[in-house]
């Protein structure tokens, strides 16, 4: 096996707040970094560019240490093959796009008119041929984020940090920048590690997620891995699952309070059970014939999700239940109404915790 | 301002403007503009062409461009480098730099040209050694009068851009550094630019500082017609022997300075 392209363990000691996640990031990889604001990504990544200096650990780009407290040493930025488009791009607002991207090569010690070349084959790449003049102040946010691209990549940078690259975007731009985006994200040979909150921006990015909350790493692996087995509130709230921890012997979980939820998977000691909330009813009464899979519950608020409505639940567990506009009348549910909860068994999955 | 807006701002015009606040207010202009009329109502006008084509008139007037231009240019090579170490670098005691830097401001110019005097005068603290190894006087000289205004009118560059890299959003900077920019490179490819019209402004104001200083000057260069007579100091001269020509000399730094004013208002300071 050999040593990935960025291997680094990032600690930052910010007052109260601490941030402590390894990260390794292959050759051609593409690594999202997903977590809730305040959990530290944007920290990680500042310190990856050494903007942010490191209280410990180490980072290292293709074995060398560009930042190890430890043995005092330091890499500035600017001698770091790292390149970085940042969240609002940061064009700089006096050049053209052609001189913002001949801006890095420049540095490189390339002479004015080949750095200019490469300036204009880098946005023919982007797809903005004819718009090097332009000031940015004359371009469209996805005009500008393309740019913000071109030039990262204009200094052929070893690892490429993007941080939320497509946050500023209306919906629109933002399907055609993510899916030319995924293409030069594909085509680039060294490491790219990408800042989102967005799980659908890195699901659609991203060979592999990494999340952060609070400054630790609390899940990592490809987005089937975490989608499916969830190990967090956070998580399982971005991807639309109810998560419940218990302990489960074979086929049940048993979760807080007595209540307890079979499921088709067998598991032995701690277990997390995960159920979409479509798989969750709501009745006024207990519901007959289930023994199990059901617990009395109280409406907290009832919001429009998509085509049904979600059903927010407190009780010994406290669940997501989406239902028909139908159920809501019949039965006219309303924040402080007591129902019963119940879970198709055959629609929860149960795995180690 | 938009159509949209008028009605509103309309209705506020509308609502009365209490005397405590609009007497003081009328006195308050008066007290800066009376005088300044005096100065045009008294004005020669008939025998204006003639006064301001003799001789003394125009020497004080092309010395005073020179100096205050010379002075400006020095205050831009030291203060913008002082600015940007006050701005960006942390350092123990920045804070007592920053409250020196303002000194000139409140000190009196004419305690200020003593000051001047005592460390570059002939017996002064460099002034001697000075004049002994390179042979450079600068009492009673046109560089002497440089050094008084630069020492009076660099806290309003100092300020202005100093003022202006704090609102510079520092990110840019950074963004510089990951593309590869050692600080140097930075500071005049990004930040320089970026801060670019604060520099600006703040040259113009240093440049009229400098035109008008009078006490620090005459202190520490003296006055003598073509090599440290500036017009203020012509005016102050004039006074005693011939009014005339210290209101035609008036006059004159009164219509630059407003013509200062003007282009900064149109061009930097955006005022409504």
């Amino acid at each position: 096996m050999t040593a990935p392209l960025l291997d680094a363990r990032l600690v930052v000691d910010r007052g109260a707040f601490r941030l402590d996640l390894p990260l390794r990031v292959d050759a051609g990889e593409v690594v999202a970094l997903l977590g809730p604001n305040g959990a530290g990504k944007t920290t990680a990544l500042r310190a990856l560019a050494g903007l942010q200096s490191l209280s410990a650990g180490h980072v290292v780009v293709d074995g060398v240490d560009l930042d190890r407290p430890g043995h005092g040493r330091w890499v500035p930025p600017e001698r770091r093959r790292v390149g970085v488009v940042f969240q609002d791009y940061l064009l700089f607002p006096h050049l053209s796009a052609r001189d913002n991207v001949a801006f890095g090569p420049r540095r490189q010690g390339l002479g004015r008119r080949a750095a200019r070349e490469r300036a204009d084959g880098w946005l023919e790449r982007v797809g903005l041929t004819g718009y090097g003049g332009r000031k940015p102040g004359q371009l469209s946010g996805g005009q500008a984020q393309r740019v913000a691209l071109a030039r990262a990549l204009a200094v052929q940078p070893r690892v490429l940090l993007l941080d939320e690259p497509l946050a500023a975007l209306d919906a629109r731009t933002r399907l055609d920048t993510r899916a030319q985006l995924h293409r030069h994200l594909s085509a680039h040979d060294g490491a790219a590690l990408l800042v989102t909150h967005d799980p659908l921006d890195a699901v659609a990015l991203a060979d592999r997620l990494v999340i952060v909350e609070d400054g630790r790493l609390v899940q990592e692996g490809d987005a089937a891995a975490v989608t499916a087995r969830p190990r967090t509130d956070y998580v399982a709230r971005l991807v639309g699952l109810n998560l419940c921890r218990g302990h489960a012997d074979g086929h049940r979980v048993h979760l807080a309070d007595g209540v307890s939820l079979a499921s088709v998977d067998r598991v032995d000691g701690d277990a997390f059970v995960v159920f979409p909330p479509t798989a969750v009813a709501v009745h006024p009464h207990p519901p007959e014939g289930s023994a199990g899979n059901t617990w009395p519950a109280t409406v907290v608020g009832v919001q429009r999700h998509g085509d049904h409505l979600r059903v927010q639940l407190t009780g010994a567990l406290d669940v997501a239940a989406d239902v028909t506009a139908a159920t809501v009348a019949r039965w006219r549910l309303e924040p402080g109404q007591r129902v019963w909860a119940a879970v198709e068994a055959g629609r929860t999955r149960a795995y180690p915790a | 301002m938009t159509p949209q807006r008028q009605p509103s701002t309309g209705r506020a015009a509308g609502r009365r403007v209490p005397a405590a606040l609009l007497l003081p207010a009328a006195l308050g202009l008066f007290l800066l503009v009376l005088p300044l009329l005096g100065l045009l109502l008294r004005t020669p006008w008939a025998s204006l062409p003639q006064r301001l084509t003799a001789p003394g008139v125009l020497t004080a007037l092309r010395l005073s461009v020179q100096c205050a231009t010379m002075a400006t240019l020095l205050c831009l090579a030291l203060g913008v480098p002082l600015a940007w170490l006050l701005a960006r670098v942390e350092f123990p005691g920045r804070r007592v730099v920053r409250a020196l830097v303002t000194v000139p401001l409140v000190l009196p110019p004419v305690v200020g040209g003593l000051a001047l005097l005592l460390v570059f005068g002939r017996r002064g603290l460099l002034g001697g050694w000075l004049d002994d190894t390179l042979g450079v006087t600068l009492p009673f000289t046109t560089t002497g009068v440089v050094l008084a205004e630069a020492f009076v009118a660099m806290p309003f560059l100092v300020i202005a851009v100093e003022g202006a890299l704090r609102a510079a959003d520092i990110r840019y900077e950074e963004a510089a550094a990951t593309l590869g920019a050692s600080r140097w490179t930075t500071f005049t490819h990004v930040t320089l630019p970026l801060v670019a019209p604060g520099v600006a402004a703040g040259a113009v104001l240093c440049w009229a500082r400098a035109l008008g200083e009078f006490g620090a000057t005459i202190t520490f260069a003296g006055n003598y017609p073509g090599r440290t007579q500036t017009m203020p100091l012509a005016v102050y001269l004039a006074l005693e022997t011939d009014l005339d020509a210290a209101i035609v000399l008036s006059l004159i730094l009164l219509v630059v300075s407003v013509a200062i004013l003007a282009g900064l208002r149109d061009r930097w300071l955006g005022s409504p």
